[in-house]
């Protein structure tokens, strides 16, 4: 798209511009780029259209339809749209359409975005490459022979190929950070609780969190602020008001501390660490005091993570049964119609997860897995804990490489969970952290430059990303 | 592998192919005899390298099961409206009498 998020409201707000025309322009764009992208499963383009009447109708009686007014979104498929197919990209639930809206589609709503359609995703997502998908796989819009990234990486795609500024994720693991990395696009993993997960298909119930991706810091902050704050319909909602991050992304980072972690930098690519130094560099250019810190504990997240993740997916992922909703195999008994519909509705790489967290939680397993795997949590945890007691935010790498080839992993899970390797802390501490595009490498690929800060310390981890965006080299990449 | 650790050395499988079959049954998955090999490869690979944290002592540690300290969150006991019924069933794979319809549940052990 022509214009940030932040642009296009005002000039729709002001009725510079019709929203129906923003909504075109997008749909152009898809119509256009999206059948060689494949960033979206489903576009809802007379929806749209309605929806960008009635901001235009809105507007013209002069009411004000929000500070998100004709701003065309994309949704992960795996955020329920009421009476709108939502499939996390999986055969079991083809074809499901939701009796409600999740409560970050409501709030979008509410703030004037118009909803343009659900993207693509690695099956429940599960995976770092959009590759697990019913639908097949995305392509990078910066070589189309690469993976977005994932699990989120249509909506990655989405933004990074202009169809649209906006889009919503689910990170559990990275799933927002690492595909917006491997595409040079801004996305934002909030604190644990700050946004409401009801409406959010579950995957790993205590990593999940929704948050934007977009194409700058400014029009990530504006679109967390309207979907943060307490919903009595999540059970694990903090009590808090929307953070106040708007404000936060140009007051700079002079005299803050921040700690460059060694364990995030040091065994990345060598282009990648070398564009990490360089932010780092930036930072203390821009008058914050860097310094490297090493926090040990962070080398045993990813074998922490893809236990506890797996454990609960295994959990969450057996209430498909085919008995309420989705797929149904028609079998003569109700146990050989449950084994039928999951062996024929999950794909491999869920029924690997979900045999992993059955095996981490069996008898004679959990405490040698399972609950050794929570400790740890626990030891990551102290160890964001204690280097916050001496830094206000921390720096490193938001993925090991840049975007690999299609294919390439496909066949080796360990490969493809070490994609994961820098992202997974933030989730296991439930802690804010945001990847902001910062270059290329030699190649030409995006380069993303992960920031993280304490538990609802979004004010300052925004203050951090907008000082890195403002430093960030001109953007490279090949295509667009 | 230019990032996330070194993989262990060839370990030997900590899981084998009886125990993958017996997951996958608790799992309710059907996995072809194919599947059960590469799957038992795919998952001996993993926890051969999640086998690095079942070395550490962190006994001492309280496991984290969330990041939020919460606990018994509770509303009011009042009534509220739910979703419409007919709006829930009309996404059921067969209802019956405008409940969930399942093939027979009592008889002979599948």
């Amino acid at each position: 798209m022509n214009g940030s998020a932040i642009a296009l409201a005002s000039e729709v707000r002001s009725g510079d511009r019709s929203a129906r025309d923003v909504v075109e322009e997008a749909l152009a764009k898809i119509a256009a780029g999206d059948p060689e992208i494949h960033a979206f499963v489903e576009v809802l383009a007379d929806r749209a259209l309605d929806r960008a009447d009635e901001i235009d109708r809105a507007v013209a009686s002069g009411s004000d339809p929000g500070p998100l007014a004709g701003v065309p979104v994309a949704l992960k498929d795996n955020l329920c749209t009421a009476g709108i197919p939502t499939t996390c990209s999986s055969k079991i639930l083809e074809g499901w359409r939701p009796p409600y809206d999740a409560t970050v589609v409501e709030r979008l709503r509410a703030a004037g975005a118009i909803v343009v359609g659900k993207t693509n995703m690695d099956e429940f997502a599960m995976g770092s490459s959009t590759e697990n998908s019913c639908s097949g796989p995305t392509r990078n819009p910066h070589d189309h022979d690469r993976v977005p990234g994932g699990s989120s990486g249509g909506s990655a795609a989405a933004v990074a190929a202009g169809f649209v500024p906006l889009a919503l994720g689910s990170d559990t693991g990275g799933s927002i950070r690492q595909p917006a990395a491997l595409c040079g696009v801004v996305g934002m993993k909030p604190t644990y609780g700050v946004v409401s997960r009801y409406g959010l298909v579950a995957f790993a119930s205590s990593l999940d969190q929704i948050g934007p991706l977009s194409a700058s810091v400014a029009d990530a902050a504006v679109t967390l602020e309207v979907i943060a704050g307490h919903d009595h319909r999540d059970s694990t909602s903090l009590e808090a008001p929307a953070p106040d991050v708007v404000a936060a992304v140009d007051r700079g980072v002079e005299g803050k501390r921040i700690g460059l972690v060694t364990e995030l930098v040091d065994r990345t690519d060598p282009d990648v660490a070398a564009r990490v130094r360089q932010a780092a560099d930036a930072l203390a250019a821009a008058g914050a005091e860097v310094e490297e810190v090493s926090i040990p504990q962070f080398r045993y997240g990813l074998a922490a993570y893809y236990l506890i993740a797996p454990a609960e997916a295994s959990s969450n992922l057996a209430r498909f049964d085919g008995v309420r909703y989705g797929l149904r195999v028609d079998a003569p008994d109700v146990a050989a119609m449950n084994v039928a519909t999951r062996t024929a509705g999950f794909g491999p790489e869920v029924k690997r997860r979900i045999m992993l967290g059955t095996y981490a939680l069996s008898a004679g397993y959990y405490d040698a897995y399972y609950a050794k795997a929570q400790r740890v949590r626990t030891l990551v945890s102290d160890g964001f804990a204690y280097a916050y007691t001496r830094f206000d935010g921390l720096l490193g790498a938001t993925t090991p490489t840049t975007a690999f080839a299609i294919g390439d992993r496909t066949d080796d899970p360990l490969a493809m969970y070490l994609s994961d390797t820098c992202t997974v802390p933030a989730n296991l501490a439930g802690h804010p952290a945001i990847s902001v595009p910062f270059g290329t490498d030699q190649g030409g690929l995006p380069v993303g430059v992960q920031a993280l800060a304490p538990a609802l310390g979004e004010p300052m981890l925004f203050a951090l990303a907008g000082a890195l965006e403002r430093a960030a080299p001109e953007p490279g990449g090949r295509n667009p | 592998m230019s990032a996330g650790g070194a993989r262990p050395p060839s370990q030997p499988p900590v899981i084998g192919p009886e125990q993958v079959a017996h997951v996958a049954r608790l799992a309710r998955l059907e996995l072809r005899d194919d599947e059960l090999t590469r799957f038992t490869e795919q998952l001996a690979s993993v926890l051969a390298y999640a086998a690095e944290i079942a070395e550490l002592d962190v006994g001492d540690l309280e496991p984290m099961a969330h990041p939020l300290p919460l606990h018994n969150v509770l509303r009011e006991d009042e009534p509220q409206p739910t979703l419409d019924r007919d709006v829930v069933l009309a996404e059921a794979p067969a209802t019956e009498d405008r409940r969930f319809r399942v093939p027979r549940i009592m008889g002979e052990e599948p």
